[in-house]
């Protein structure tokens, strides 16, 4: 791990842990409703300060807490125009299956690459200081693949250019 | 000191949890019905399920001398059940609210019980004779937000309540006919319905998650969402408070708390452990923890053989799945299993993980 990736991943284990306090909060403005106050945006009173842990201008975290739920965004390292792709397919195929996926939003918010939406009704769940560590982990690993998943690429274009190539020299 | 009693009923969270006066029953509040466990041996039983609303119920309190239950839940009523031969009979109180009730609690004279709810009120229900029938009249002024949490003033007027308005308010609640006047003390001379005769807020105006008055009744603690609890000492009516104390501390909120005596507070929450808090008028401070957490010795030896055989069936090498704390989730309610005289020697909790634990203080 690297010197600037430790304590940038500290700092968004120490705020989702504090952001996760979630308690079963039924909606003020319409009868028999139970959402996700921050979805639903409608009491501004139970929503507390976003917040954003940066590494970079290219790698953060968004983290918009509530009483009953906390928005998640992550915008993933792209440092080139490969990267950019490779990332906007990998998300695309993560949140169309976003159902298998509890607690993955469907839609990014805006100007970030995936978004995850967890409410009161997952931290009972499941155990919390694991959605914490899932998350990290998630954070840590999709760079990793993202760079293989280039290597890859790259390593396969060069093989068929080089196969393609044969025949003229 | 003896280890604490530990009951794990189900693996779904309990909302909340009410003992009777004899401790044979348990009243516990679990998604839509509320349970009720009787005592065998040293565990509990389910006994009883009383089914009525089509909602999350959200809070559950039995009645210690008259053994009546009042619950409350998301689809905007509460019911009480009246003991009867044949099982509990339920009675709907008319409490006029159109968002969820949130909490409820039978005031220390029971003959009335005041419900917290999501529209901004707090009905103060009791029971009238000529109509048969749980009526309810409305704490209005100046709650801005969903009420979250409720506690009685032991001379059953004073009411206490804290709100996602951030503020933990003291009203009167005395109702002419079912109250006899209480006398003067520190929060007021007279008190007609609907007094406010407190309004606080801490310094970084979180969530009021709980409030509770002293055995006495002459202070108020109340927890909120910036873990911090706070104590507030009242000198009389229209008079700025004697003191108002602030404990701030480095751990997660707070979701509940109880009185030991009038010196010292157990307030727990998503730490998923109890915390001592003692003080007086001059301070308060967190003294520690009241769960005594296994050290190295609890911890089996790791030989090599051990290590890789976890490595190779679920791929990592140590199992960190159980908190080391005996609730595995968030405790929501904390209450007084035996006291005497304000003095608590076993308390109560519930959490998310569906257990109750009774703890020796």
């Amino acid at each position: 791990m690297s010197q600037s990736l430790r304590p940038y991943l500290q700092c968004v284990r120490s705020s989702l842990t504090s952001a996760l306090c979630l308690s079963n909060f039924a909606s003020q403005t319409s009868e028999r409703h139970n959402v996700p106050e921050i979805e639903a945006q409608t009491s501004p009173e139970v929503l507390l300060n976003p917040l954003t842990v940066a590494r970079n201008e290219n790698e953060r975290v968004f983290i918009e807490p509530s009483i009953n739920s906390v928005r998640i965004s992550i915008k993933i390292k792209q440092a080139d125009e490969i990267e950019h792709i490779l990332v906007h397919k990998f998300t695309r195929f993560l949140t169309q299956r976003a159902e298998a996926f509890f607690i993955l939003r469907r839609k990014p918010v805006k100007g970030y690459d995936i978004s995850f939406l967890i409410t009161n009704f997952h931290t009972e769940e499941m155990l919390k200081h694991k959605l914490v560590d899932f998350i990290i982990q998630f954070m840590e690993e999709v760079d990793k693949e993202i760079s293989e998943m280039k290597l890859f690429l790259n390593a396969r274009a060069r093989f068929v250019a080089e196969s393609f190539l044969t025949p003229f020299d | 000191m003896a280890p604490p009693e530990v009951h794990q009923l189900f693996h779904r969270p309990i909302a909340d949890h009410s003992f009777s006066a004899d401790k044979q029953t348990l009243a516990v509040a679990r998604d839509t019905s509320v349970e009720l466990y009787g005592r065998t041996g040293s565990g509990f039983a389910l006994k009883d399920e009383l089914k009525g609303h089509d909602k999350t119920v959200t809070s559950v309190d039995i009645a210690l001398e008259s053994g009546r239950i009042v619950t409350c839940s998301q689809d905007r009523n509460a019911l009480v059940w009246e003991p009867s031969p044949t099982g509990y009979k339920p009675t709907l109180v008319l409490l006029r609210i159109n968002r969820a009730a949130t909490f409820v609690r039978w005031s220390p004279s029971e003959t009335k019980f005041a419900v917290g709810s999501g529209a901004r009120v707090i009905a103060i229900c009791y029971f009238e004779e000529e109509n048969d029938w749980w009526v309810s009249k409305h704490l209005k002024k100046p709650i801005r937000s969903t009420i979250t949490t409720v506690a009685w003033h032991p001379n059953s007027v004073l009411l206490a309540a804290g709100s996602t308005d951030a503020h933990a308010r003291v009203f009167s609640s005395f109702i002419k006919g079912v109250d006899a006047r209480p006398d003067p003390g520190v929060w007021g001379e007279r008190l007609p319905f609907n007094t406010v005769c407190g309004e606080y807020l801490n310094n970084s105006a979180g969530w009021v998650h709980a409030v509770s008055f002293s055995p006495s009744g002459d202070a108020l603690a109340f927890a909120a969402h910036d873990s911090s609890i706070t104590v507030v000492y009242p000198n009389g009516a229209d008079q700025p408070p004697k003191a108002v104390i602030s404990v701030s501390t480095q751990l997660l909120p707070f979701m509940s708390l109880i009185w030991n005596g009038e010196a010292e507070i157990i307030a727990a929450g998503y730490d998923c452990e109890a915390y001592r808090f003692k003080g007086n008028e001059g301070g308060w401070q967190l003294t520690g923890s009241l769960e005594s957490k296994g050290g190295p010795a609890e911890e089996r030896e790791e030989s090599a053989f051990n290590m890789f055989k976890q490595m190779d069936l679920k791929g990592k090498t140590k199992d960190d799945t159980q908190l080391k704390t005996v609730h595995q989730n968030t405790i929501s309610t904390i209450r007084i299993y035996e006291g005497s005289n304000g003095a608590v020697q076993k308390f109560s909790t519930s959490g998310v993980d569906g257990r109750i634990v009774i703890w020796n203080s």
